[in-house]
């Protein structure tokens, strides 16, 4: 440690100025990327102050501790998290493109490629995109106002915002980890990882773990204590199901990460022995701690898509979801089941077959719930009122590519054959072949479906479809062929190969990274251009998918109080229910005050201050380190000692607004499905002929 | 006030008598099998700090909290007992 | 039959107090539910010290180190601290109408809590001393790294929940016992008694286990 002022900082750790010193391919790479950061932060306020947004910026989203607000600046984070991601993946593909006997990056670089990309990837987009549809969807879909917390909801997106500050600022100033996503100790320890790549990799991925513990612990209050009257637990949609939990997995889970990251620190920074080489150190303990988290992260990821999966199975083709119970069932078998595998990630660290076995055999157990799911998907599916939208095109690339990553799982889940295949390519392929279909798609199926729920207005069905098209095309044309890579023998991780038979292999994902390329920049063109042509696409009315849900019951977008009264559960799909009845949009009788908590900018300080703690341990610089730790301690308290008013909206504003919208919800004739993707859809579905008997029957 | 009052005296006799059990057997190097009397003593004092400080009941609403304590203890027990057995097993190959 | 009276950890708002029950079950709900993401994290450190107990790498071992004694007044001034907090929390229920006189004895009661907890830490830091005194710190090997981390994680957590009380002392002078702070000592309640709860497994497992 140091005590200068600025700790282990030099000139030469800044990126930019290392690659005018030294400007090779390697360097001018970084420095390129590294230069986006002080260009962004320089065009972002001018922007912002010549446009005059900055007030509403700070006033109505940065201070806003609406669920829907927190939402969509997690999902924000999430998609520039993304960019950066997808764009290292690229470099990855292309470099291994060329990269027989050698390739155009430095085997360092290469290394940081993979780590940065895993880290990001996993924690800064995977994470923010489900916590952020969580945020939104769940009071929605409940029946409530709020999350059960407001404000530790805020810290903790601030929180996972100053973990995706860190691994950010890492490409600008120093160099990240180069150990891989799993930063396997003794490689990350002191000895042999002396620089700071590291310590902002445990500083990220600890910060935003805590951020996410927070949200676990947020939700499942939420999902217990804040359900609609009359919504019983069997008569939560799906979405909520899965949403319970993901959150009581995060929170239990989480800490075996935490404590990895502090372990592990403790090891870099005062001397301890953890996992050491010396001195009875066991790295295998670290191995062990960061799959118990690893493992249950998986399902962490994916049950929210099966939820949202669920949600557009039943919504787009007209049918109740088939089989509730038994999804609900093999969700709750999943979520424990994630408990008891974590091992499968280390068959080869050296314990005996029959532990292998144990771990494997609870495995392929998975299997049987997950295979459960799946038909029920496609059980809803048939003879339904199908609607090829967007969401539906998602969950039919998931239904056959999540299907063949999860039997690639089945393979490497027998220990035998583990063996064989383990660190190679293959593996690469499996796990992308999980998470993209299953993942990705079901998180971008949730975001085409309940976007017009949070803007008002639908994402244009035309671009959404070949944005859709697109990642399913350029997922399957990337990792088919890594498959066969692996199987013919190419290590994970390895910067180059020495076999040419693999090159054609690599030139085609290669060409798919660009498909994938093409893909994310399709998303972003579908947001602009929706946003462009929002006058036609609005569908105020609040309902333009004919859906079953609770969040459907209200417009488009929804007040900050969600719901002017609280709507009385009765069925399980509760919309529909009252739709069907005729009562979706009956006059209501009685309102009352709504109490709602005030904008503040709790979140935003714990955020500055954890990121001038994080990046202060970093470099090693003292005084900034108890600055940013006495900062992050004083805050609650002082907020804690400050008087907390609620605002309090008058019954008569609330009523004002919600008979506005109910009267012209009855007055408006509504669209059949057939118009769904037209600009006649304002959000009112009227049943037409076929789905009245479809209907009769389901009866 | 009684009751409650009632119920934190009783814990508390009980959490002292519950404490003092394995200090005094290991003080006097007992030839009892204390791993065992010091685990059943150490769960039964969590079970007292539960019960009479905390109010954790089968009954009413503290349910929630008590399905909730379990779980998080299975789940702990799946964790912890997996490690000891993993890393145990992988001590006596090395 | 009456119904079972309404004990929530550690108090009861009393009846008076209406849809502030509601209030007051989720609040500490969601304290117990991070609690267990706590109490994960105290799991954790327990694996990381069972798996570390042969690797003293020659190094000094429970038998050298712990000190009975001291681990035993460390845990009566724990104990005793439980019983303490209890009463400040009951304190407050009992006198919930007349709020101005409930916060005298309630004080008192939790800075008796606040003391108690700086003993234990006395001690504590004594034994730790002592431990540096004969070379025995967590450079020195895996077990000595693994038992000064949990030993110190629960020091740590010891000395927030006194920093805690210490502002809801603060709070409660400044804007007399409201049901914001109410709710706030509910948690801290929960909170205190869940220290000395990770600290029984401590002195069983750790203090006790190694010397027998």
């Amino acid at each position: 440690m140091t005590d200068s002022l600025c700790g282990n900082l030099t000139w030469d750790s800044i990126m930019l100025v290392k690659a005018w010193k030294d400007p090779n391919v390697n360097n001018l790479i970084t420095a390129g990327a590294a230069a986006m950061i002080p260009v962004g932060a320089l065009m972002v306020p001018l922007l912002l102050l010549w446009t005059g947004w900055w007030r509403p910026l700070f006033r109505d989203w940065l201070a806003s501790v609406d669920h829907k607000k927190i939402g969509v600046l997690y999902i924000a984070l999430a998609v520039v998290m993304l960019f950066r991601g997808v764009v290292e993946g690229t470099l990855m593909r292309l470099h291994h493109a060329t990269a027989l006997h050698g390739g155009v990056l430095s085997p360092d670089h290469f290394n940081q490629l993979f780590t940065t990309h895993g880290t990001t990837m996993i924690f800064f987009v995977a994470m923010p995109l489900i916590t952020g549809l969580m945020n939104v969807v769940i009071p929605l879909q409940l029946g409530a106002r709020d999350v059960a917390y407001p404000r530790l909801n805020q810290i903790g997106f601030w929180l996972t915002a100053s973990g995706g500050f860190l691994i950010t600022i890492s490409l600008l100033i120093g160099q990240f980890a180069t150990g891989g996503w799993s930063a396997y100790p003794a490689y990350t320890g002191s000895i042999f990882s002396p620089g700071v790549g590291v310590d902002y990799w445990l500083l990220s991925v600890g910060l935003s773990g805590i951020g996410s513990t927070l949200s676990g612990v947020n939700f499942a209050v939420t999902l217990y204590k804040l359900r609609a009257p009359g919504m019983t637990f069997m008569r939560m949609p799906l979405f909520l199901w899965t949403s319970l939990c993901v959150s009581i997995l995060l929170v239990l889970i989480m800490p075996p990460l935490t404590v990895a990251c502090i372990t592990l620190g403790l090891d870099r920074y005062l001397g301890f022995h953890f996992y050491t080489n010396d001195l009875g150190g066991n790295l295998m303990n670290f191995i062990n701690l960061f799959w118990m988290f690893g493992h249950p992260e998986v399902y962490i990821l994916a049950l929210p898509a099966y939820g949202v999966m669920s949600e557009v199975a039943s919504t787009f083709s007209a049918k109740r979801l088939y089989g509730y119970p038994s999804i609900v069932v093999a969700t709750m078998c999943i979520a424990v089941l994630s408990f008891l595998v974590w091992l499968h990630h280390f068959f080869t660290m050296g314990q005996s077959a029959l532990v292998n076995a144990v771990f494997g055999i609870a495995t392929l157990i998975i299997a049987i719930p997950t295979g459960m799911k799946v038909y029920d998907w496609l059980a809803t599916l048939w003879r339904g009122r199908i609607r090829f939208t967007t969401p539906m095109i998602y969950l039919c690339g998931f239904l056959v590519l999540f299907v063949i990553g999860g039997l690639t799982g089945i393979i490497l889940a027998n220990p035998t054959i583990d063996f064989q295949v383990h660190n190679s390519l293959f593996l690469v392929a499996h796990f992308h072949n999980v998470i993209i279909p299953g993942v990705v798609f079901g998180m971008l199926a949730g975001l085409h479906y309940w976007f017009p729920k949070v803007f008002g207005f639908r994402l244009l069905e035309s671009w959404g479809r070949t944005t859709a098209w697109l990642w399913i095309v350029g997922f399957s044309v990337t990792f088919f062929p890594l498959y066969v890579a692996g199987l013919m023998g190419m290590r994970r991780r390895a910067v180059d190969y020495a076999d040419p038979a693999i090159q054609p292999y690599m030139i085609v994902a290669a060409i798919g990274s660009l498909i994938l390329c093409l893909a994310f920049l399709a998303l972003l063109g579908t947001i602009l251009r929706s946003i462009l042509l929002r006058k036609q696409l609005a569908v105020p009315l609040g309902d333009p998918w004919d859906a079953r849900t609770l969040e459907w019951a209200t417009p488009c977008p929804p007040p900050e109080y969600n719901f002017a009264v609280l709507p009385e559960v009765t069925a399980r799909d509760a919309f529909w229910e009252a739709k069907e009845n005729g009562t979706a949009y009956a006059p209501v009788e009685k309102y009352e005050d709504i109490h709602l908590p005030p904008p503040t900018y709790y979140g935003l300080w714990i955020g500055a201050f954890a990121s001038v703690l994080g990046f202060a341990v970093v470099w090693h610089i003292g005084w900034l380190s108890l600055l940013g730790l006495l900062g992050s301690i004083a805050v609650p308290i002082a907020y804690a000692l400050l008087p907390y008013r609620e605002i309090i909206l008058p019954a008569a504003e609330v009523q004002k607004q919600d008979e506005a919208w109910r009267c012209a919800a009855r007055e408006t004739d509504g669209v059949t499905r057939d118009e769904e993707a037209h600009a006649t859809n304002r959000g009112l579905a009227k049943p037409d002929e076929l789905e009245i008997e479809f209907a009769a029957a389901e009866r | 006030m009684g009751s409650e009052l009632k119920s934190y005296l009783t814990g508390f006799a009980l959490a002292v008598l519950l404490t003092a059990i394995p200090f005094v057997l290991v003080a006097t190097r007992s030839d009892l099998p204390l791993g065992w009397i010091l685990s059943l003593c150490a769960i039964a004092q969590a079970i007292v700090h539960l019960r009479y400080f905390l109010h954790l009941r089968w009954r009413g609403q503290k349910r929630e909290d008590l399905q909730l304590v379990l779980f998080t203890v299975l789940v702990l027990f799946f964790l912890i007992g997996g490690t000891i057995w993993v890393l145990g097993d992988l001590a006596t190959r090395m | 039959m009456n119904s079972p009276p309404k004990l929530h950890p550690g108090l009861n708002l009393g009846p008076a107090h209406g849809d502030d029950h509601e209030a007051a079950e989720n609040s500490i709900f969601g304290f117990w539910v991070f609690m267990m993401s706590d109490l994960v994290t105290f799991g954790m450190f327990f694996a990381l010290y069972a798996t570390a107990l042969h690797a003293t790498a020659g190094g000094p071992g429970p038998k050298d180190l712990f000190d009975l004694s001291s681990v035993a007044w460390q845990t009566g001034f724990l104990l005793v601290s439980s019983l303490t907090s209890g009463l400040a929390l009951l304190h407050v229920k009992t006198h919930h109408h007349r709020s101005g006189a409930a916060i005298g004895p309630m004080l008192f009661w939790l800075l008796a809590t606040v003391a108690l907890g700086g003993l234990f830490l006395w001690r504590e830091i004594g034994d730790f001393q002592a431990m540096a005194a004969q070379g025995a710190l967590p450079t020195r090997s895996n077990w000595l790294s693994s038992l000064w981390a949990l030993v110190g994680l629960h020091g740590l957590h010891v000395s927030i929940g006194m920093l805690w009380a210490l502002v809801i002392a603060l709070g409660v002078l400044l804007r007399g016992v409201d049901q914001r702070w109410k709710l706030t000592l509910l948690r801290w309640g929960v909170f205190w008694h869940f220290l000395d709860i990770v600290w029984i497994a401590i002195f069983s497992f750790v203090y006790l286990g190694g010397l027998r």
